[in-house]
């Protein structure tokens, strides 16, 4: 008996150990190659050039990361555009004023969104929506590739995300405090937009920053359907290349292992990862700061 | 008579929660809703304001009158019915809000939006519920800083900035120190001058202190309605006789 619960619980720490020891095994991966990076390509230019060619012959190559944050950037504006108004009104929907029919059934349906394979996304960003956009608005003159597509279909995508957490965050606002407020005459949507949402406005940040970091670093679909051209711009017609969709390019493409250019994707990795442990950071001390008022 | 309750009866799904009650209330007085856990002392107050509606499978029948007027019948207002039958919890519950952000809600929510009005009338609220001299220096504060005691006299300060004339206080001290307490009840006492006052609690000794009346309610019945001290000294039920010597509930 004491002996067989030995063998689990070092089972279960050798899996655990595993596990942090693979986290400790990428980062300090990723650093090194960062670093060696940085001991060609100085920081500062890292940051500031406004081309990235690192692909072009020696005296073009450009190594400036803004293009591709930019990229990023713009889709993933575009993407909480659609899901962060939607997904919030969804979330609003259900928790105060569906019944409970209505929430069972409509929940499960919008967690399905979530399960669909993010390539299916991605065809169908660049196969029906692009196209669907350039025949209604003939005018916009929407390239085949562009941020507009990738980024409303990422905004769908992300969309039970936001909706399914923000749901949460409302329905777990006390009930005493709705009847607070009907208590003084308020109407539902007074009630819903005053009190509730206001109080559960910690949990609903939350849900939106994991969507945020989900959108930054969404892969398959901008990899499909934004195009692969580094382009400094804020125009949502044009084509882009975000973070995410350089590294897949690079560790596709006949690039040598040892070359500058091959280095350039731990720099790139590295720099998502600060961005989405930036934002999981924000989300958990938003957590923690103001989750405990209504205990 | 402000308050004339018919013959009420409440369901909730096939439970029978209320089985016909019937009690007048006068203007400017304190009733007190006595009983034990569960008798439906809470789903009776909440009658009064509807705020059973809020309840899915909770049907109400019986008349309630309301200054004469049928609260149930479909020409009432809801939103005005609530306006003018303020409600305090059993746990304070302010909003996440400041505390002038709190009090002025009522306010807000009924379309008042001329300033003036809206800063003296928190005043005027703050003042009626003896919180004024605490808080003046910090309403920009969150109302989520304030003791237990505090929250609750600015949810009753929230309550009457609407303008109630029937103030319903379901256990409004049960969360709290005998300080706030006694705070509470005396400002009971003040305010039956301009409201009439309906209070549930389980504190024999509030009950006698603060009422006018008081009701005695067993397993969805009313049992007895009497004068406070009459219902207290020589009651005329065994069960309340019971109940209040503390010999079951
Ligand atoms: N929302 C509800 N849904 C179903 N049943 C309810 C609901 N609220 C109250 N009840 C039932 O109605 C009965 C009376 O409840 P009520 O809250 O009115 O009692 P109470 O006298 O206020 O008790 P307490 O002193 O514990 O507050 C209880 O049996 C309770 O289970
Ligand atoms: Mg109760």
């Amino acid at each position: 008996m004491k002996r067989s619960e030995k063998i689990i619980e070092a089972f279960l720490l050798a899996c655990s150990l595993l596990t942090v020891l693979t986290t400790v095994g990428i980062i300090a991966v990723l650093l090194f190659e960062t670093v060696r990076f940085f001991e060609v390509v100085p920081i500062w230019n890292f940051l500031t050039d406004t081309e990235w060619s690192p692909s072009f012959s020696k005296d073009q190559q450009h190594f400036g990361i803004m293009p591709l944050l930019a990229g990023t950037f713009l889709t993933t504006f575009i993407a909480m555009a659609v899901a962060v108004p939607l997904g919030i009104t969804i979330a609003v929907y259900l928790s105060e004023y569906a019944s409970n029919r209505v929430r069972n059934i409509v929940k499960p349906i919008l967690e399905i969104l979530a399960s669909i394979p993010t390539i299916v996304y991605g065809y169908f960003a660049l196969a029906f929506v692009t196209p669907y956009i350039q025949q209604a608005f003939p005018s916009l003159e929407l390239n085949n590739f562009n941020a507009l597509a990738p980024g409303i279909i990422m905004g769908i995508m992300i969309l039970p995300l936001v909706s399914s957490l923000s749901e949460d965050a409302l329905h777990a606002v006390p009930r005493m405090l709705r009847e607070g407020s009907y208590g003084m005459g308020a109407t539902k949507f007074q009630t819903a937009f005053r009190v509730v949402i206001p109080a559960a406005l910690s949990g609903i940040a939350v849900s939106i920053i994991l969507a945020l970091s989900r959108a930054v670093g969404e892969t398959m679909i901008v990899a499909i359907a934004a195009g692969n051209k580094p382009t400094l711009t804020f125009n949502p017609l044009n084509q882009v290349q975000t973070a995410t969709t350089y590294i897949v390019q690079t560790v596709n493409g006949d690039v040598a292992n040892d070359s500058i250019e091959y280095k350039t994707i731990y720099a790139v990795g590295m720099s998502l990862f600060i961005i989405t442990l930036l934002l999981n950071n924000i989300s958990f001390w938003l957590k923690k700061r103001y989750q405990q008022v209504y205990k | 008579m402000k308050i004339e309750a018919q013959d009420v009866h409440v369901y909730y799904g096939q439970e029978h929660t209320l089985k016909g009650v019937s009690l007048s209330v006068k203007k400017n007085t304190v009733t007190a809703l006595i009983g034990p856990s569960g008798c439906g002392k809470s789903t009776f107050l909440r009658c009064m304001n509807r705020m059973n509606d809020l309840i899915d499978n909770c049907k109400v029948s019986g008349n309630i009158l309301i200054d004469g007027v049928d609260i149930n019948s479909p020409s009432v207002n809801i939103n005005e019915l609530r306006k003018a039958v303020g409600m305090v919890f059993q746990k304070p519950n302010p909003f996440p809000k400041t505390i002038f952000e709190n009090v002025a809600y009522g306010l807000r929510v009924n379309g008042v939006s001329n300033k003036e009005y809206i800063n003296d009338k928190v005043e005027w609220s703050l003042k009626q519920a003896a919180l004024w001299d605490e808080v003046k220096d910090k309403l920009k504060k969150s109302a989520l800083a304030l003791s237990g005691g505090q929250q609750q006299r600015l949810c009753i300060a929230r309550a009457l900035a609407v303008e109630p004339s029937i103030l319903l206080m379901d256990e409004p001290a049960s969360a709290l120190d005998p300080i706030s307490t006694s705070k509470i009840e005396e400002l009971i006492y003040n305010l039956k001058a301009s409201y009439t006052i309906m209070i549930v609690t389980h504190n024999m000794q509030q009950a006698s202190r603060t009422s006018d009346k008081t009701a005695f309610f067993y397993m969805g019945e009313l049992v007895e309605y009497d004068d406070t001290r009459t219902l207290f000294t020589n009651p005329k039920k065994e069960r309340t006789q019971n109940y209040i010597t503390g010999r079951f509930g």
